[in-house]
């Protein structure tokens, strides 16, 4: 009997010991079904293409991932999807959170549990400051907001401009980083029209009508990824506004890589700020957007949330490695720290003191090329980054 | 000079806006009017109607006015079939029976279109004809708008019309303002039921398909707008086609002017200005009698 009992102890022990150095079992949370179930497509293709494409690199680690539908950006479905995946699920790391309320209401959970979480969307800036354990491979709203007020400011001479954006966290957010990045280099908005709420899809006309009365150089517009931004630019059409000489600028969400052949001419002339679209020209993207194309079709496009699933994935991998596939927290975030890639955005890395991105920003215009809008590459910032907690404002400063 | 162009272009926004309100109320208003039913199932009709019309034109390369006609079709055949199979049973029972019973049909209808279609909002593929910009004298204007306003007009007359001048609408009026009187007089209430009930969800697709261009159209929309649709009929009035036209046009109006002046606000001030009205005129702004 005592033997027996040996034995069973003995053989535990073995598969307890071998099982952590093997298998790594990766959190993921994402709205796999209802109103984003396209996001989570796009950043779930991501994860799975980094890992077929890099099965050399994972190797002798098994990398497991284990998947959980949020269904909404309510943030109570995430908040109990990752609470599961931590107690139920056992899981090494966690990643995912399209939508930034779902990280911010996740965040408790996160720190509670003490795990190294990968935002691979929600960029809200001042998310990462919620949660010691979050690390973000995305963006934040400044990255693209701060830069393209400057850009205005300075690349398109413009003198006063109008924004309209939608009423919830990134909104506001993309708001007050555009309008800083704007004024500290002369400009002046001169209004801000709050553009209803992100769950639907509004009529923008009375919104634009507002904003094309006010006789702006450039009119900002942010809304979120997805089907808002075919409404945005029919509207800016039918309304005159381009003629009325306002130009419409925005982070790349107005001009979404999945939605853009969509809009067609329409979009011509729409001038964006962002750190990745499929047109990027660098050898790293060529084989990212052939791969994608090859594994899910010839009109398949990535975008950037697949290459925040992507690059996120790199992460991951970069850590199981790092630690040799035992994942203790504190030695991943610490392996994280300055980490660098060869992303298909361009050069990232990873701030060593915000555990948030540094990457290369991109000023693009669209343009028609052989039959499909381009968007054409026209100003570059390196290594940009998050400007609302470099120059810790409002919720990202250190408490 | 600059204030005309302004009232302008906020007249003309608001009262595009109006009339797609008015051409998916006017079913309701009839339908509630006439038969005494709370039919909340209304705004999945327009929803059902719009996808029918979008997808019409973009998978089948159906014309715009085809496509509009099919959807008008389609939509009051399904809905003379859920009245005969379904609403007909319920004509007698307690409102909150219909309420549950609508609602849970508005359900069945979403899930339904999410299933088969997808989530995705559906852009409406207006012909080129009816895209940009068109001269109006003082001021250039979407052409859409003013060709919805064209329609809208149109169709209230026509209505108009047909409720005032002819015999079926004759009917139809003495069957909201008496209903026993009008059978034992002779006429078939079930048939008129069934015909303007059908009428009425055909206007509903109308509407869904003309409007999508501003309201947008997904499974959500049936529920998303459907505040809207009631509040057209309770200001309007019950089974009045001019209370419902005056009605539609002025919180289209009122809607557009408060989002552009004060778009803070959101849709606070709308629903203020109704419970404020209603309690002043419980039968609606335009309805002929207390109920």
């Amino acid at each position: 009997m005592l033997k027996r009992i040996i034995l069973v102890c003995a053989a535990l022990a073995v598969t307890a010991a071998s099982a952590p150095a093997q298998e790594v079992k990766v959190g993921v949370n994402l709205p796999y079904t209802g109103i984003g179930a396209e996001f989570a497509q796009l950043v779930d293709r991501g994860m799975e293409l980094y890992l077929k494409l890099n099965a050399d690199k994972v190797k002798p680690y098994k990398i497991t991932l284990i998947k959980r539908d949020v269904k909404d950006p309510g943030g109570a479905n995430a908040k109990i999807a990752v609470q599961e995946l931590l107690t139920q699920d056992n899981v090494d790391i966690l990643a995912g959170w399209i939508y930034s309320p779902n990280a911010i209401a996740s965040a408790p959970i996160v720190t509670a549990g003490k795990k190294l979480a990968v935002i691979m969307n929600a960029g809200t800036a001042h998310i990462t400051t919620m949660s010691p354990y979050y690390v973000r491979t995305s963006f934040s709203m400044w990255h693209a907001g701060y830069a393209l007020g400057e850009a205005a400011a300075k690349i398109l001479n413009a003198k006063t401009a109008v924004v309209g954006y939608t009423d919830f966290p990134p909104g506001k957010d993309s708001l007050a980083a555009f309008k800083r990045g704007f004024e500290t280099n002369g400009g002046k908005v001169i209004d801000e029209i709050p553009m209803a709420g992100a769950g639907a899809v509004p009529d923008f006309t009375p919104f634009f009508q507002r904003a094309k009365d006010k006789k702006p150089d450039v009119f900002f517009v942010f809304v979120p990824a997805g089907d808002h931004a075919a409404a945005v630019v029919k509207t800016y059409t039918a309304l005159g506004m381009r003629e009325a000489g306002v130009k419409l600028i925005g982070p790349g969400d107005i001009t979404q890589d999945t939605k853009l052949q969509a809009m067609g001419p329409a979009a011509v002339g729409l001038i964006t700020m962002h750190h990745y679209h499929a047109d990027l020209d660098n050898p790293e993207n060529k084989r990212f957007v052939e791969a994608w194309k090859k594994e899910y079709g010839v009109n398949s496009t990535p975008d950037f949330m697949a290459v925040g699933g992507y690059d996120g994935m790199a992460a991951i991998v970069h850590v199981v490695h790092a630690l040799k596939g035992k994942i203790e927290t504190d030695k991943a975030l610490e392996a994280l720290k300055g980490w660098k890639f060869n992303s298909p955005r361009g050069p990232i890395t990873l701030d060593p003191v915000t555990r948030d991105i540094i990457m290369n920003e991109y000023l693009s215009e669209a343009v028609m090329k052989d039959g499909r809008v381009y968007q054409k590459v026209i100003g570059k910032i390196d290594a940009v980054k998050d400007a609302c907690k470099e120059q810790k404002i409002g919720p990202c400063a250190p408490k | 000079m600059i204030w005309g162009v302004d009232l302008a272009s906020m007249l003309l926004g608001g009262l595009a806006a109006g009339m797609v309100l008015f051409i998916v109320s006017v079913g309701l208003s009839i339908t509630m009017g006439l038969m005494g039913f709370v039919n909340l199932a209304h705004g999945g009709f327009a929803m059902l109607g719009g996808y029918t019309i979008v997808l019409a034109m973009r998978r089948g390369d159906v014309g715009f006015l085809p496509a509009l006609a099919l959807g008008f079709v389609a939509i009051a055949a399904l809905s003379a079939v859920c009245e005969r199979l379904l609403y007909s049973r319920l004509y007698r029972a307690p409102e909150l029976h219909q309420v549950l019973f609508t609602i849970g049909l508005v359900f069945i209808m979403i899930a339904s279109v999410t299933l088969w279609i997808g989530p995705e909002s559906q852009p409406l593929p207006l012909p080129s004809l009816l895209q940009g910009q068109i001269d109006l004298g003082i001021i250039r204007y979407r052409t859409y708008s003013v060709v919805l306003i064209v329609i809208g007009i149109a169709i209230v007359v026509g209505l108009w019309l047909g409720f005032e001048r002819t015999r079926l609408g004759a009917q139809i009026r003495a069957a909201v303002d008496n209903r026993r009187m009008a059978e034992s007089l002779g006429i078939n209430i079930d048939r008129l039921f069934t015909g303007t009930f059908a009428f009425g969800s055909g206007m509903a697709a109308l509407g869904g398909g003309l409007g999508a261009e501003f309201l947008g159209l997904d499974p959500q929309y049936a529920l998303k707008y459907l505040v809207y649709f009631l509040i057209v009929v309770a200001v309007g009035g019950l089974g009045r086609v001019t209370g419902v036209f005056y009605a539609a046009l002025l919180i289209g109006v009122l809607d557009f002017v408060l989002k552009k002046y004060v778009p803070q606000g959101g849709t606070l001030f709308i629903y203020a200005l109704t419970i404020l009205l209603l309690l002043w005129r419980p039968q609606g702004l335009f309805g002929g009698r207390a109920t």
